[in-house]
């Protein structure tokens, strides 16, 4: 009996226990998809409402999807207006600024982790110390600057702003891949007679391939949606970004819902695609580039 | 080796560039907005040399102090809020399916511009036709009230937004820390018969100090300085009652042209943004770091 029972009781426990856990576990799961919840449906919505018009909006309820949706206002805010200059502005500016970025982050990275000199440590501490200045306590003087210079509403100053501002996160990303990189393959190299130019562009770049397209993303996202700068320094329409171009715009037609929705929708869509394509490249650099916030 | 490895004019080329870079937009201007702060400027004619009068202004200055107790204010829920997301990051890290796939959502709106966010969160917050109050009435409220509008409440409703943006980051930094843990330690822990608590408290959180002070002195740093939703979408009103250090400085400098007072309060905050970080990893330093084995 005694061994009859004792199995029995303990299943009975384990029962109990097993079904507390796996009352504990679904409801751990719904608050963690309740928090995915909250994070998409307002994007949701904006996509919904950037398909309706005003009517629609006021009227219909806020998550019904309209039986006819507006594509047109898509059209519309993209012909009508500077949202496609905008858009190409952006793109040019992101582009230059990160190709930049990630190039010199390359060379300063190479020379103060593979090459010997005096001073690469103090070198190095003082774009690691970059990365705690905030960008508002540089803004007055810089706007002077670039005055003095004729550089305000000009790309450049744009271009020179993102670039100095994201070599540090660049350059902290690259610093792990560089040190692990084996002294075997420069030795080599040596011994065959590459200089080190040859040696950096035909051997080491193509070898940090993988790390540069993680920095290359992670600056991407930092210069598209920069607003600040281009806020500030920037007045004239043909070169005014997105961001700054989008708060202009919406300015202008806050009672137009629909349009304002195509809109934004317009600005986050291509950040949001290569989100879909490359997330996990994405996740990577964002918990590697942290000390940006 | 030796000799290739330190070429002197190599190494400048590669390193020049970048260091002038960050000297003339990151430092230069760090220390000439220490300058400017002691001058009367308009930003275009003639600087007039005054000492300390524009701090003895700032000391003085009403809006001045509620708009760093704003920023304050903010510092402290960001510390705070960070407590939940490492909540979700250990229900996430625990045995979760679909883990990768949720952490990629939580990161959604991170990767969004701040004036997309703002735009669609003016939209949710609107008083009539936004989504939050038509679900609100709906829900049978007579009054929601008009969340940005409301001096009382404006700067909580500004921090859900905030919240809502950063969430996905924090956590995914959490996650990674979490997933960093060797499986092992926590195997031999559950043998001894530790329970989820236990293991929580005694292993993950002392192994994870380094990531936990790290995002401390992010979230605090950077509600400090934070500016670019509050910007865009009350620009420190109702009549300042959202009115931060950044927005304050911003607003004295390129609204009212004030730009020794502007420079005077970009320092301040530099100082306290360097005061903020040295402080917390004093109050945070513990005397052994914890290796992971």
């Amino acid at each position: 009996m005694k061994v009859a029972t004792a199995p029995g009781y303990n299943s009975g426990r384990v029962n109990e226990r097993k079904i507390l856990q796996g009352t504990g576990y679904t409801l751990m799961y719904l608050g963690l998809i309740l928090v995915a919840l909250v994070q998409i449906f307002p994007l949701v919505w904006l996509l919904i409402f950037s398909l309706k018009n005003n009517q629609e909006i006021f009227n219909m309820a806020p998550f019904s999807i309209p039986a006819h949706p507006h594509w047109e206002n898509y059209v519309n805010v993209w012909t009508n207006g500077n949202i496609a200059q905008y858009f190409v502005n952006s793109v040019l500016i992101t582009a230059i600024a990160l190709a930049l970025t990630v190039l010199l982050a390359s060379f300063v990275t190479y020379a103060v982790t593979r090459m010997r000199w005096k001073g690469r440590s103090f070198v190095l501490g003082l774009f690691m110390v970059g990365l705690m200045i905030p960008v508002h306590s540089t803004l007055i003087p810089l706007f002077s600057l670039f005055l003095k210079l004729h550089l305000t509403d000009s790309p450049i100053s744009i271009i020179l702003s993102y670039v100095a501002f994201n070599l540090p996160t660049t350059i902290m990303i690259l610093l792990g891949f560089y040190y692990a990189l084996p002294k075997e393959v420069e030795e080599a190299a040596i011994i065959d007679g590459c200089s080190v130019n040859t040696m950096f562009f035909r051997i080491i770049l193509p070898m940090t391939s993988s790390v540069l397209a993680t920095t290359a993303i992670i600056n991407m996202i930092y210069n598209w949606n920069e607003f600040i700068f281009v806020n500030t320094f920037i007045s004239s329409d043909k070169y005014k970004t997105l961001t700054v171009g989008v708060q202009n715009f919406i300015g202008q037609y806050t009672t137009d819902w629909g349009a304002i929705g195509a809109t934004l929708m317009i600005s986050i869509l291509p950040i949001l695609i290569v989100f879909l394509l490359l997330s996990d490249r994405i996740v990577e650099g964002i918990a590697a580039g942290s000390v940006k916030g | 080796m030796e000799k290739v490895m330190s070429n002197k004019l190599v190494i400048a080329l590669y390193v020049l560039p970048s260091l002038l870079l960050i000297m003339g937009i990151i430092y230069m201007p760090i220390v000439l907005t220490g300058y400017y702060g002691l001058n009367e400027w308009n930003g275009i004619g003639e600087m007039t040399f005054i000492g300390l009068e524009n701090y003895k202004h700032l000391i003085q200055d009403s809006t001045f102090w509620s708009s760093a107790f704003h920023s304050f204010e903010l510092a402290l829920f960001s510390g705070i809020s960070l407590i939940g997301y490492l909540l979700i990051a250990l229900v996430l890290s625990g045995k979760i399916k679909g883990a990768n796939l949720l952490r990629k959502i939580y990161l959604v709106p991170m990767l969004l511009s701040s004036v997309a966010i703002a735009q669609l969160w003016m939209k949710i917050y609107h008083p009539t036709n936004g989504v939050l109050n038509s679900l609100l009435m709906s829900l049978g409220v007579d009054n929601p009230p008009a969340w940005l509008a409301e001096p009382s409440i404006v700067l909580l409703a500004l921090f859900v937004p905030i919240i809502w943006q950063y969430a996905g980051f924090y956590i995914l930094i959490y996650y990674a820390a979490l997933k960093n843990i060797p499986e092992s330690l926590m195997e031999a822990a559950r043998i001894d018969g530790a329970n989820p608590w236990q293991i929580a408290t005694r292993i993950k959180l002392p192994l994870m100090s380094e990531v936990i002070k790290v995002t401390i002195v992010l979230s605090v740093v950077g509600s400090l300085k934070y500016f670019d939703l509050i910007y865009v979408m009350t620009d420190g009103g109702p009549n300042g009652a959202s009115e931060v250090m950044a927005s304050y400085m911003y607003h004295k400098a390129f609204r009212s042209f004030d730009f020794g007072y502007g420079s005077a309060i970009g320092f301040f905050l530099l100082l306290v943004c360097l005061v903020a970080t040295y402080l917390i990893r004093k109050a945070t330093a513990s005397k052994e770091t914890i290796q992971y084995s």
